[in-house]
């Protein structure tokens, strides 16, 4: 009992909310790059949270069922289709044995989740399921997913059809605001330089992938090249001896070298993580006190969102 | 000692400038005290050579609470050492078809194959930090005399066990991956296998010795050339 990948993407990847208390053998977190959108898939599908579910980077994704179950589809617009019949996204879904689901190539934004009623059945390694191709870990033998691949999942006979109100969907756009507490290590940058790095546009290079975001614009001078090597934590924003940023996600190193100008706010991370090459991006400093709070009402705030029911 | 807001769920706590083995030490009682106090708020911890990331849950905990109970945690332990950590032995087949910078090395050093390898092998090392790649370990110090920079262009290939020596730090590759580091040797033990308990013969705080051994006794014990 299954999806079974027919086509397996750009590059698609099982995760669940991500591998925690690994850091000490210089295991990273893997996880969904927007936690947003993954969190949604399992909260429409009535799972528990951190379900394992695919997540698709840019699309092309096919797959066969050959179990009755439900899914649903989350995150950038991908059109999804199920034998060949266009289908919302953020709801839902019925699909039956023998019924062809395709995700194509993401109009906005570039990573989607797809989940299933219950989630992925998938051997956790080291705690998690979260696949880190760098490492070799998590997933199906530690892989991004290939053409054969069995997503094992179980029959599930009824399921409550949930969706999330068009009004209630996160936008993706091609310009983010990525709030950021300006960090420790802020005595090697002037405030000339914190002044630059706060107040133009950096553009997303080719150079993006689940380890960081590089992006390109004025360049930001550190009077240091190096620090002795320490941990890094999610966001980090390193700026190597180029001074081209690097914001550091969910497959980064554990621990570097580089200094660091602050670390982002996670909240807009998942939004950063949905731009492509090209992408905009603006920073703006918030406090520690300010990233608290921020975090505390998102969350109260998805709480309180109300989940609609098809009932036809 | 400095603590610093790092992030919206981690603190960076700084317990000296360079690296020495009492730092190291001090890092390692810190981090024993950080998990005591934090107990389930605390959700990770990364050690380095005289810092360490403290990463915690905000929704269960706040920053303030943290940098509050972390505070009063080092003050009890202040002055006091932790323990000295595992002695770990590691058989390493040094020469230069298991490690090609060996000899060039060894004539940057302007001294003979052989010193080089009691050098390296004479040192007691401290694990200072995991990462970069799992089960990484960094070691230290090497002997001044043997220390070398990384190379110009790193190897996009660098073996399995690969014994390698970058500045005063030495390491072994625990998979294949990309490097710079100088290649001296290899060593048969696996320095990260998901399948075994533990996953390393390692932690940090841990003291290491390189053991030399031959050519025979590296492929008995399941080294591969």
């Amino acid at each position: 009992m299954s999806l079974k990948v027919i086509q397996p993407g750009i590059l698609s990847l099982l995760q669940d909310s991500g591998r925690m208390g690994q850091h000490r053998i210089g295991l990273t977190n893997g996880g969904p790059l927007d936690p947003e959108a993954f969190n949604y898939c399992n909260r429409l599908l009535q799972n528990a949270p951190g379900s394992t579910a695919v997540e698709i980077s840019f699309g092309g994704l096919l797959l066969e069922a050959t179990v009755d179950t439900f899914i649903c589809l989350t995150g950038a617009v991908m059109p999804l289709r199920i034998n060949n019949k266009v289908q919302p996204q953020w709801e839902v879904l019925p699909v039956s044995a023998g019924d062809r689901i395709s995700v194509d190539f993401a109009e906005q934004g570039c990573r989607a989740y797809l989940g299933v009623a219950d989630g992925f059945d998938i051997a956790p390694s080291f705690g998690s399921t979260a696949t880190v191709v760098r490492e070799k870990i998590g997933g199906l033998a530690g892989d991004k997913l290939h053409v054969n691949d069995e997503l094992s999942c179980a029959r599930v006979a009824s399921r409550k059809r949930l969706y999330l109100r068009e009004d209630h969907r996160p936008r993706y756009q091609n310009e983010v605001t990525v709030r950021v507490i300006p960090g420790y290590q802020q005595k090697h940058f002037s405030r000339y330089q914190q002044r630059r790095f706060f107040s133009h546009a950096y553009t997303v290079s080719d150079r993006c992938d689940r380890m960081g975001y590089r992006l390109e614009g004025p360049a930001i001078e550190c009077d240091i090249e190096g620090i002795l090597s320490e941990g890094i934590c999610f966001g980090a924003i390193q700026v190597p001896a180029d001074g081209q940023p690097i914001v550091l996600l969910n497959d980064r190193q554990t621990i570097g070298g580089y200094p660091k100008i602050g670390s982002a706010l996670s909240l807009d991370c998942a939004h950063l993580a949905q731009l492509r090459p090209g992408g905009k991006v603006h920073f703006a400093p918030i406090s520690p006190h300010g990233a608290h709070n921020a975090l505390h009402l998102a969350d109260s705030f998805v709480r309180r969102r109300p989940l609609m029911e098809r009932t036809n | 000692m400095e603590l610093h807001f790092a992030g919206e769920n981690a603190m960076m706590l700084y317990l000296g400038e360079t690296t020495s083995p009492e730092i190291a030490a001090r890092v390692q009682s810190a981090g024993l005290a950080v998990e005591a106090c934090l107990g389930d708020d605390l959700l990770d911890l990364v050690p380095s050579y005289a810092s360490l990331l403290i990463i915690y849950n905000p929704m269960t905990t706040d920053h303030l609470s943290v940098a509050h109970r972390i505070r009063q945690s080092l003050d009890q332990i202040d002055g006091t050492m932790a323990d000295d950590g595992n002695e770990v032995v590691l058989p390493v087949y040094y020469h230069p078809e298991a490690g090609e910078d060996l000899e060039a090395l060894a004539d940057r050093a302007s001294m003979s194959v052989d010193e080089v390898i009691s050098l390296h092998s004479g040192g007691e090392y401290r694990v200072y930090a995991i990462g970069f790649a799992p089960g990484f370990a960094y070691l230290g110090q090497v002997d001044e005399q043997i220390a070398a920079p990384r190379l110009a262009t790193p190897r996009q290939k660098v073996p399995r066990g690969a014994v390698a020596i970058a500045d005063r730090q030495t390491a072994v590759y625990p998979a294949e991956s990309p490097g710079g580091w100088n290649l001296i040797g290899r060593c048969p033990v696996r320095m990260f296998d998901p399948q075994a308990t533990p996953t390393m013969p390692v932690s940090v705080g841990d003291r290491v010795r390189f053991e030399p051994i031959d050519r025979s006794r590296f492929l008995a014990l399941g080294g591969e050339l």
